[in-house]
């Protein structure tokens, strides 16, 4: 090799893996620069009221800065739209690579692809204009904006993350398995059910929780119908009532906040809560593909 | 010896659990099987010998319609299992297969444990009384000389199981869902010698309650286990009959030249 070329090769294995590292180092300094910025709201109050207490009125004198309501409405949000996109996007997933002739396939996969690209404002002016009022009057619900209105409309935008890895986790396992289980006279239904789910069941948590990440994280959709209302919602008719997000929270209130002030930390708070959340949530998601591999071969 | 046209298949004697009456099998344009007709004796173990690809395993999958996975594959001819047609609009695939079990060349365990794996059948079949389902495992596995080895671990993964294990655990399941039919296909060719072993002895074994048909490329396990032999080559059924006659006496040329190794 000559020296030329030695240097060439030390150059691009440098380049490589300084690319490698900087997305490392963007998620320390996010990380650091949530922390610089949060942790000041700890001046003015303490991180038992901050988590635990029950009104947020950032601006009232004295200032409340209690997360709660908003943690909770997030949760319904969340929660609400997993338990509509994971049943649907699980079928869909299955429909699509145990069931469906290849024609539909072809036709099927890209459309739900499609759904992913769709901007969540434009989802938000559906649930605002559309099926928020259709809902209201179907329901007979005081406000055409709630927190299952946030859910429905998140379902659609996770449906693709949870069809997509569901559906690569299906088709991966091994056809054998299937016929195994069709030669004891199972029916194929029977086959999907109790051999093929349970067998790309890591893959399918994996892909829910990616999906959770997209719903929890979602801002633009969830500010324009669930109402804004930054209160505990209660018990299960909650659902159906206004609520307001962590992330709506943010992007309401950042335009119209002074710099450094008691409220400015106090949404960096909020930030390093969902960071936390969706770091988590993908961690365990990771950890759950990780596992996949070792499930069926 | 003729060595020309195929030799007229003689019925044999005593029960005939399953036959087959000009039975062809096409993959698209491909001509996989031609014309088979075959009579196979019940309880008794019948060897399907010959070369890759001569179309003893398609042969194999025709008797529990599972060629009906191949979206390719079609199929002309009959195919009867006590005197009714397999192939007739009405069969209830999934009830067939329950009374004609199969036994893969891999075993394939589900990723679920020993017992679930074993229970899996009878659960699919409306079992769902514990004291049942305990019976059923434990007979099964009693059935494929299984049970001494695992009954203390029958909640542990199959997965962890060796893989001659692994393949009485297969015939167990099979029997757990008490078929009258016991197809194997090349059942211990990923097995070493002892579990091979162990197997025929089983084979031998299930033979009083169950007609066997075992497809194998060992020819000594043919003339180990089986009564009857059907030698196939390039989707011709050359010649078929007793197990004996067939290694001793072959009245094919090419049966001769299989059997003594001379190709394949």
């Amino acid at each position: 090799m000559s020296s030329a070329q030695r240097a060439w090769e030390w150059f691009v294995g440098k380049v490589i893996r300084l690319s490698g590292a900087m997305a490392i180092v963007f998620v320390i300094l996010i990380f650091a620069f949530l922390l610089r910025d949060a942790l000041p709201l700890l001046r003015s109050a303490s991180l038992r009221e901050i988590l635990l207490g029950d009104t947020w009125l950032p601006t009232s004198e004295p200032p409340k800065f209690g997360m709660l309501p908003l943690v909770l409405g997030s949760l319904y949000v969340t929660v609400g739209a997993l338990i509509i996109a994971v049943p649907l996007g699980l079928a869909t997933a299955a429909f699509i690579s145990e069931v469906a002739p290849r024609w539909i396939q072809e036709i099927l996969k890209p459309t739900v692809e499609v759904l992913a690209s769709i901007p969540s404002v434009v989802f938000g002016f559906l649930g605002l204009l559309l099926v928020g009022p259709w809902l209201m009057e179907l329901l007979d619900l005081p406000l055409p904006v709630f927190a299952g209105l946030g859910s429905l409309m998140l379902a659609f935008m996770a449906m693709p993350t949870i069809v997509s890895v569901a559906e690569d986790a299906i088709r991966s396992v091994p056809t054998a398995l299937r016929e195994n289980s069709l030669a004891l006279g199972a029916t194929r239904w029977q086959t999907i059910r109790r051999v093929v789910i349970p067998a790309a069941r890591s893959g399918i948590i994996a892909g829910t929780l990616l999906g959770l990440g997209r719903a929890i994280g979602e801002t633009m959709t969830v500010l324009m119908v669930t109402g804004n209302a930054a209160v505990i919602p209660e018990g299960l008719v909650g659902i159906l009532r206004p609520v307001r997000t962590l992330t709506a929270t943010i992007a309401g209130e950042m335009g119209e906040t002074a710099y450094a002030t008691p409220h400015y930390h106090a949404l960096f708070m909020i930030g390093l809560i969902l960071f936390v959340i969706t770091f988590l949530t993908n961690t365990i998601a990771d950890i759950a593909v990780r596992r996949s591999g070792g499930v069926a071969q | 010896m003729s060595s020309d046209a195929n030799l007229p298949i003689k019925k044999p004697e005593g029960e005939i659990k399953l036959e087959t009456h000009d039975l062809s099998l096409y993959y698209d344009g491909f001509h996989a099987l031609k014309n088979i007709s075959v009579y196979i004796p019940a309880r008794r173990i019948t060897a399907l010998i010959g070369p890759s690809g001569c179309g003893k395993s398609s042969f194999l999958r025709c008797f529990n319609r599972m060629n009906d996975l191949i979206q390719s594959a079609r199929v002309t001819g009959e195919v009867l299992i006590d005197g009714a047609n397999v192939y007739d609009r009405t069969t209830d695939v999934a009830a067939l297969r329950k009374r004609v079990g199969m036994v893969f060349q891999t075993p394939n365990p589900f990723p679920m444990s020993i017992y679930d794996n074993v229970a899996y059948g009878p659960r699919l079949h409306g079992i769902r009384e514990r004291s049942a389902l305990d019976e059923v495992v434990e007979k099964s596995l009693r059935g494929a000389a299984l049970w001494d080895e695992v009954k203390d671990t029958l909640r542990k993964s199959a997965l962890d199981l060796s893989g001659g294990q692994q393949q009485r655990l297969s015939i167990a399941r099979v029997l757990a869902v008490e078929p009258e039919v016991l197809l194997m296909d090349e059942p211990c060719s990923a097995l070493d010698p002892t579990a091979t072993f162990k197997i025929e002895e089983l084979m031998i074994e299930l033979m009083e309650n169950y007609t066997i048909v075992i497809v194998t490329h060992n020819m000594y396990q043919a003339s180990r286990v089986s009564q009857y032999t059907g030698f196939f080559l390039l989707g011709d059924l050359i010649e078929y009959g007793d197990t004996v006659q067939i290694f001793e006496n072959p009245k094919d040329q090419r049966t001769d030249d299989y059997v003594r190794g001379r190709f394949g």
